[in-house]
């Protein structure tokens, strides 16, 4: 709650960053509800590549992402050393496999430079909302919203 | 608390009276005529006109008024409630439900057919009772007789106290109020029972001064010696002048309350130049009502005078409030002195009362909370969470400490025990009789038997059994199926009856009782049996069996449940539309249990469908199927089978059948049918589980291996993922993992051939 | 000192309503689903005024307010009816049981508390 109210006076934002493969990404610290270590997923029958399956969480069905996979790379081989970010989308609690979790970011919003216009699918296009060069790293903010469109969602 | 909530408990509160109204009506129906039975009735539907009207739900209200008023003839017994009475009544109850629910959701209600029964209501108010006796008096509106007055109790003397009262403090003169407003004069005199009734003609007095500017003059000529004072009596009367705008409605709306207890003359003074103080036969007292009010009255006067002005100002006023008001002042204390020795008994007698007023309470049932359905959802998820939980630690326990501390296991074995009796405990919360589902039957029965021209008479027995509220929401809809193929299909016409010997009424029993951890629910008709020669007629038109099949009586009436059969000759509005039996079948398997049909040519069908108590948990059977933990419901296996290389064919390219007892059934492999292998398992290496499904049809689940059979709490893939199908939910083990629940129709209905791809799923249905 | 209501009505309904009005009123609002249970809590209740329905399971209206004269302390309390607009009859029958007034049903939240004003001091 007293993050809102830092958010609102100062216009700055606080974002988690993640590795995945050799990529660094970040997410809004205010989609995630927990981090927690792999468990193996129970695998559901005609899901896409990216589904790993489900898991318990705290008696909860919780959908696992391989994002690695979800962002048009190498899948993963998910061991204990991986990490998932417990994310809220919209309604639904969804987990997304990443390597690790590297930083948690203050920045403000004038420190997001527009994406490079270099993405060569659409999709890459839907899901980056800019990038951010910290101490010579490039990470790049997602919105989970685009990653996992509705439509999708419920289309099944 | 806004209005929204307290509509929503309106309409809570309009099923509970609907299902008490009917309940009623139909005791009534039974011929029971216990003036309490009748007066439920009556308050139920008063319930929810009372509630409507708050709402402005104006045609709630308007029909409920003329089904209340044709109640009240049978209250005060100017109506019978014979049959044809009843007939109309339950018919008018039906509308009432549909009315309110129309009011609940917007819906729209047949309104003509709301008309016509507020027509015979009326009619039956009116006395043209069909087949009443003529004798019967018309009920007329009831003119109010004007109330005799009644005597004051006899007030023992004894032990009155005298009390301080002066007369002679009266003063005179008060100034005339200022007549720029209409002035009149109000003579009031109060009778002894304004008093008796609680109301005060100070109260009065000071509600007239708000209106305006007053003068009151108090005759108390009538007041005799104080021994002769009648402490229940009033003696006092009030002339009052009152300068207001508002009107001679305001005045009369302050009497509103007083008016059957007092004369009241009010007159609107037209030349203000006859008026007098002096004329008036009466002392005028200057009436301060501030007295009533919190502040102290403020008293102006001569500074030297002042302080015994207040006093003597204090008596008057002591004076004029408690002559108002002898019925609370003097009476107490006159009554309190009388009675004080008694007041020592009354604890005892108190105590002895509460007692029974307590009985009484219990008598009329056990005291019960409303608990919002969320919550007690939420404990229940909670204790899923506890049970998955004790599992795991025992799981854990056992494997890191196999020879076992004897402390530590009997400690697990103890709260194994306490959770499982607070599951138990928990479940009981959401555990609901089945009554309500059992009234809305009557209505259906009573709606096709008067489209299908029948006489039908439903019995209900075990109406308090108890089950899950889960399977009670979904009880209604194959129930009410059933019903309609039993009055439609079951029973004869009456003239068939007639001629079959049995009475025109045919009899519909529907039961409910618990058996083995389950619930039972019967459907019973003393109709004409199935037609075992048309059904399998029919069975062979349609191809459903060969011509020649050798098939029990039994198995012959099980037919009925495939898919597209019906029996009827032609499709009828009632239970056509296509939807079959197959459909109640397939609902009843969907909630996890299991329906059957045996019937008797001659003397009626009795079907009988048993569900479990609760959709929270299921019994399954945990497979493993390519190195997937799988649960199957246990009631939709027959039997599990080891197959043996010479009973497996291979039929087309790559259908596979087993033959179990010389009849083939389709193999189908569950790994492969969920994409979790690329190819087919081989048979041999694995169990196949019998199962029905859809329809009646079988077919043999292949996995690769039981691991046992469990109770398992069902956790929803819907909440954060999304309906798969093939899969009915999810369950978490032991283990702490989640495994997947199989939806065996969908399966099977993908090994016929329907795509089980997310795009043909049954998501909308789920 | 806030005045005290009892309100004897068993719809649930109305007796949520009644206890909004009150309650927004300013009132304290002890509440009764019966006759019965309205004499079996009067003394504890120790109100100022009490509102009351007809049309009640185990002791109606009637029986309630005879209850409530018989009672010494309480038998000069103003009672007022929760009645409706066609009951000429038992508004009547309510007068003689002892009734102080009544309130036409659907009741208005105002017409309610005037009505409590005008029988109370």
């Amino acid at each position: 709650m007293t993050y809102v109210a830092k958010s609102l006076t100062t216009d700055g934002r606080e974002l988690i960053a993640f590795r995945v493969g050799d990529q660094e990404f970040c997410v809004n610290v205010m989609s995630v509800r927990e981090i927690r270590g792999w468990t193996p997923a129970t695998a559901m029958p005609h899901a896409p590549t990216y589904m790993l399956g489900i898991i318990n969480l705290r008696g909860a069905v919780l959908p696992i992402i391989d994002l690695s996979a979800r962002l048009g790379m190498k899948p993963a081989e998910p061991t204990v050393r991986h990490v998932i970010i417990v994310a809220q989308v919209k309604s639904q609690a969804v987990g997304l496999l990443v390597d690790a979790v590297s930083d948690i970011l203050t920045i403000t919003n004038d420190k997001i430079q527009p994406t490079p216009d270099v993405v060569s699918s659409e999709f890459e296009k839907s899901f980056a909302r800019g990038v951010l060069a910290i101490e010579g790293r490039m990470i790049c903010l997602i919105e989970l919203e685009a990653i996992f469109p509705q439509e999708e969602r419920e289309a099944a | 608390m806004d209005m929204n909530e307290i509509k929503e408990i309106f309409f809570q509160e309009c099923e509970e009276q609907l299902a008490e109204l009917e309940s009623g009506l139909l005791k009534l129906n039974d011929g029971d005529r216990d003036p309490e039975t009748v007066n439920a009735v009556f308050r139920a539907v008063h319930s929810i006109k009372g509630g409507a009207g708050a709402f402005g739900l104006d045609d709630l209200v308007s029909f409920a008024h003329v089904f209340e008023t044709t109640l009240d003839c049978v209250r005060s017994n100017r109506l019978d409630p014979g049959p044809e009475v009843l007939k109309v009544m339950l018919k008018s109850a039906d509308v009432l439900a549909d009315l309110t629910n129309a009011a609940r959701d917007g819906g729209s209600v047949d309104e003509a057919r709301s008309r016509q029964l507020i027509k015979e209501l009326e009619a039956l108010a009116n006395g043209e009772v069909p087949q009443a006796s003529a004798a019967a008096p018309a009920p007329v509106e009831v003119v109010a007789k004007p109330v005799a007055a009644v005597a004051p109790p006899p007030v023992s003397n004894e032990g009155f106290q005298p009390v301080a009262f002066s007369f002679d403090d009266f003063d005179a003169a008060e100034e005339p109020p200022l007549m720029e407003m209409p002035t009149y004069e109000i003579v009031f005199k109060p009778k002894s029972d304004l008093y008796a009734k609680g109301n005060e003609a100070t109260l009065l007095l000071r509600d007239l001064s708000r209106l305006g500017e007053m003068s009151i003059h108090c005759d108390m000529g009538a007041l005799p010696t104080l021994e002769r004072l009648s402490p229940e009596s009033a003696y006092f009367s009030w002339k009052i002048q009152l300068a207001t705008d508002k009107g001679e409605d305001a005045i009369r709306t302050v009497f509103e309350f007083a008016e059957w207890d007092c004369d009241l003359e009010i007159s609107l003074v037209e030349d203000e130049a006859t008026q007098s103080g002096e004329e008036l036969p009466m002392q005028p007292v200057p009436f301060d009502l501030s007295i009533l009010d919190d502040e102290p009255a403020v008293s102006v006067g001569v500074v030297e005078e002042e302080e015994q002005l207040a006093s003597r100002q204090q008596d008057i006023r002591n004076a004029a409030v408690s002559a108002a008001g002898t019925a609370s002042n003097v009476l107490q204390m006159a009554q309190s002195a009388a009675r004080a020795p008694a007041e020592k008994a009354a604890p005892a007698a108190s105590a002895a009362q509460s007692a029974a007023a307590q009985q009484a309470a219990a008598s009329a049932g056990t005291p019960t909370i409303r608990v919002d359905l969320d919550r007690v959802d939420r404990l229940i998820n909670l204790v899923g969470e506890l049970v998955i939980n004790q599992a795991m630690l025992s799981q854990s326990v056992v494997e890191n400490d196999a020879n076992g501390t004897s402390s530590i296991n009997m400690g697990l074995e103890e709260l194994q025990q306490l959770t499982r009796e607070i599951q138990d405990s928990v479940m009981a919360i959401r555990a609901q009789p089945v009554k309500p589902v059992f009234q809305r039957m009557s209505r259906i029965v009573r709606e096709i038997a008067d489209m299908t021209g029948k006489s039908v008479r439903l019995i209900t027995e075990g109406e308090n059994t108890e089950v899950d509220k889960t399977v009670i929401d979904k009880l209604a809809e194959p129930l009410t199926h059933m019903i309609r193929n039993a009055v439609d299909h079951g029973l004869e016409t009456p003239e068939k009856r007639l001629a079959a010997g049995k009475s025109a009424e045919g009899t519909v029993r529907l039961t409910a009782k618990h058996r083995s951890g389950r619930i039972v629910i019967e459907l019973a008709d003393d109709g004409a049996g199935i037609n075992r020669e048309k059904v399998r007629q029919k069975a062979i038109d349609n191809d459903l069996i060969a011509a020649d099949a050798n098939l029990s009586d039994e198995e012959i009436d099980n037919l009925i449940f495939h898919a597209g059969f019906s029996t009827a000759d032609k499709i009828s509005d009632i239970s056509g539309r296509g939807v079959g039996m197959d459909v109640v079948k397939r609902s009843i398997q969907a909630l996890g249990g299991r329906i059957n049909i045996s019937s008797k040519p001659g003397h009626g069908s009795v079907f009988t469908m048993s569900l479990p108590l609760t959709l929270a948990v299921l019994d399954g059977m945990v497979v493993t199927v390519a190195n997937q933990t799988l649960v199957v419901p246990l009631t939709a296996i027959v039997e599990t089978l080891q197959p043996e290389a010479s009973a497996i064919h291979s039929f087309g390219s790559n259908q596979r059948l087993i033959s179990i007892r010389n009849s083939f059934c389709p193999l189908v492999d569950v790994g492969r049918i969920l994409n979790f292998r690329a190819i087919q398992a081989n048979p041999v290496e694995g169990v196949a589980l019998l199962v029905e499904s859809e329809g009646g049809g079988q077919r043999a689940l292949m996995v690769d291996a039981i691991q046992g059979q469990r109770q398992v709490v069902i956790k929803s893939l819907e909440a954060n993922y999304t309906h798969v199908p093939g899969i009915a939910a999810a369950t978490i083990l032991g283990d702490g993992r989640v495994a997947l629940i199989l939806d065996v129709d969908t399966i099977v209905a993908a090994s016929r051939g329907q795509s089980l791809k997310p795009e043909m799923s049954l998501a909308a249905a789920g | 000192m806030k005045k005290r209501v009892l309100t004897v009505d068993d719809s649930r309904t109305i007796r949520n309503m009644l206890l909004v009005t009150l309650n927004n009123a300013g009132f304290e609002t002890i509440q009764a689903e019966d006759g019965v249970e309205g004499l079996e809590v009067l003394e504890e209740a120790n109100p100022d005024v009490i509102v009351t329905d007809i049309n009640m399971p185990r002791l109606d209206g009637f029986g309630f307010i005879e209850g409530v004269r018989k009672n010494d302390r309480y038998r000069a309390i103003p009672i007022l009816v929760l009645t409706t607009e066609s009951d000429a009859e038992k508004k009547n029958r309510a007068r003689q049981a002892g009734a102080t007034g009544w309130i036409v049903k659907p009741f208005d939240p105002t017409k309610l508390i005037d009505a409590i004003e005008r029988v109370t001091a």
